[in-house]
């Protein structure tokens, strides 16, 4: 166990070392990157300033071996519209993030876990094809579209919640849901397949041949087994999830670090766009390694591979 | 035609491979079938309901607040979507399914390398990398192509590089390798035929997600050229005026919402009727 530990931390730490230099490289890829923070009617001086500011008048070598120095501990710069670290603003927004990604995995799993159970066991039913409809509806839904028909109906139609912004639980319902949609259609597509499958091996055969009750042969010996390759994709597809949260975030302006993201983008706040895609490797490459550890601890024949 | 018999022999399917048909014919044919001109502004005519009569007469879908004939910059919209739906599919097949048969055949130093990029690729925020990326370069169609192809290589080189890693042991390959064809022919005739059916299998799916991925850009501002009507730019637009003219913002939602499941019912039976493995669990 300890060996295949310390085999997925180094391999994580080869990712986000590899997602830094990726970063480095990708905003110096068209020349010499001054322009990108500026502009367009910045004065030369200004660009002299900036540039002498940011490093960029050295050695491309030296401005690696720099930024890999500051960004082992945790300095990124700081950001030229706000003139703070950027990595602490990207920091300060994290708590709100963070409401709504749970806030919104824990819908996804009160809707996906029953009905990924429901459509298996009664596997083309009425039942099933409903909620293979439903999460056919769910995975093509834009995320966009979604937030502004939610607007449309629960803000400005029936009055029932405030449009934007972060406060109470009111102005959390309609981005949760909009955020949900997606995670709720791939969770319960997945959760079917793995619980048909499961239903159908041997050891269930057992449990039922033996008089087990139905309820406790679904739920405590198909489901458990059923999760582990459920939970695997889900951790793997955090990135894809985190992307639709940019999204959700900007049109209900939530203001969490998607938000920050995309304002940093379109005010050419290219230290706080760096911080970002790094915190973000970190925590994606985190979440999957606790994944990996959690399926090694529920499967024992994974740690000895 | 045996094919075609079999995939319409499923309702969803046949429905499914309708609209794609739809927005296909919208895409090529474009401003030849649609009922007024897409850029024609008219003021006196602005934010007119579905169904209404307008001077130039009638705007099935209404009008936006430039007094644009909706239909019209839906159907010439189509072409942008189906246009970098599929031509950035086909870019990342191309890089994907060439690094996986690459991966595939020499697991040891090209593979590994290959495959570390990859999880490299699959940590880094795609969406924010490439609004970075479109920021950097400028926003134009070759641009955003490119930056959705590049970035979806991953899931052809992961399933590609597995089947041939099963596939190498294989009687049919050490036979090849045995009998001397060098290696180039071995994946090109040997390896690549064999894996087509689960490149086709995500081929589909992926088209649909591009299509999300490009309607989201331009909704942000951050796609193609605004001079171009796009469903992603016409919902933004729509967006302001959701209060007193939902229909704006509501109609291209609705097309980019009927092309992506169209799409994903067609993909859905591809995969049902190319690997028999998968259907029996899903169906």
């Amino acid at each position: 166990m300890l060996a295949f530990l310390v085999t997925r931390l180094l391999h994580a730490v080869g990712v986000v070392f590899g997602v830094a230099v990726a970063v480095f490289f990708l905003i110096r890829l068209g020349g010499d990157p001054t322009a990108l923070f500026l502009p367009p009617e910045a004065t030369l001086e200004e660009i002299q300033r900036v540039r002498h500011l940011m490093g960029f008048d050295r050695p491309l070598p030296l401005q690696f071996l720099d930024f890999l120095g500051n960004a082992l501990r945790g300095d990124f710069g700081l950001s030229l519209r706000y003139e703070q670290p950027a990595m602490g603003l990207v920091l300060e927004r994290l708590p709100a993030t963070l409401e709504l990604s749970a806030a919104a995995l824990a819908l996804s799993l009160a809707i996906a876990v029953p009905l990924g159970i429901l459509t298996a066991v009664q596997r083309g039913r009425v039942a099933d094809r409903a909620g293979l409809l439903f999460s056919l509806v769910g995975q093509s839904f834009p995320v966009f579209w979604l937030a502004i028909m939610l607007i449309l109906l629960l803000s400005e139609t029936w009055q029932l919640l405030p449009p934007s912004g972060r406060g109470g639980w009111q102005n959390l319902v309609m981005p949760a849901m909009a955020l949900a949609a997606y995670s709720t259609a791939i969770i319960t597509r997945l959760l079917r397949s793995s619980m048909i499958e499961v239903l159908q091996s041997d050891y269930i055969r057992t449990a039922r041949s033996k008089g087990l009750a139905s309820g406790t042969v679904i739920f405590v010996h198909a489901l458990r087994n059923a999760a582990i390759p459920t939970i695997t994709v889900v951790g793997l597809q955090v990135g894809a999830l985190l992307g639709g949260a940019v999204i959700t975030e900007e049109i209900f302006a939530w203001p969490g670090i998607g938000r920050l993201a995309i304002q940093s983008i379109t005010n050419r706040d290219f230290t706080v766009v760096q911080a970002f895609v790094v915190f973000m490797a970190v925590l994606i490459v985190s979440i999957n390694l606790l994944v990996d550890i959690l399926y090694a601890l529920l499967d024992p024949r994974i740690r000895r591979r | 035609m045996d094919v075609l018999r079999r995939f319409l022999r499923s309702l969803p399917a046949a429905t499914g491979l309708a609209i794609v048909l739809v927005a296909l014919a919208a895409a090529i044919l474009g401003p030849a079938i649609s009922p007024h001109d897409p850029d024609a502004q008219d003021i006196m005519s602005r934010l007119l309901p579905p169904l209404s009569q307008g001077e130039e007469g009638a705007h099935w879908l209404g009008t936006d607040a430039l007094g644009r004939d909706i239909l019209s910059r839906l159907i010439v919209g189509a072409r942008v979507s189906m246009l970098v739906g599929v031509s950035a599919m086909v870019v990342s097949a191309l890089v994907g399914v060439s690094a996986g048969l690459a991966a595939g055949y020499d697991d040891r130093g090209v593979g590994r390398a290959l495959m570390a990029v990859a999880d490299v690729q699959l940590a880094i925020p795609f969406l924010v990398l490439a609004l970075a990326v479109v920021a950097v370069l400028g926003p134009s169609l070759l641009n955003l192509i490119l930056v959705l192809g590049v970035a979806n290589w991953v899931q052809y080189a992961r399933v590609v590089r597995a089947e041939c890693l099963v596939l190498r042991n294989l009687d049919f390959v050490l036979a090849a390798q045995a009998a001397g064809t060098r290696p180039i022919r071995i994946v090109t005739r040997h390896l690549l035929p064999n894996v087509m059916s689960s490149v086709t299998v995500i081929s589909g799916l992926l088209v649909a997600k591009m299509i999300l991925f490009e309607s989201s850009l331009s909704f942000l501002g951050l796609g193609v050229p605004p001079s171009i009507p796009t469903w992603g730019a016409m919902i933004a637009d729509g967006r302001n005026y959701v209060a007193n003219a939902w229909w704006v913002a509501a109609m291209p939602g609705f097309a980019l919402f009927l092309t992506v499941i169209g799409i994903n019912l067609v993909g859905d039976r591809l995969r049902d009727m190319l690997d028999p493995r998968l259907s029996q669990v899903e169906n």
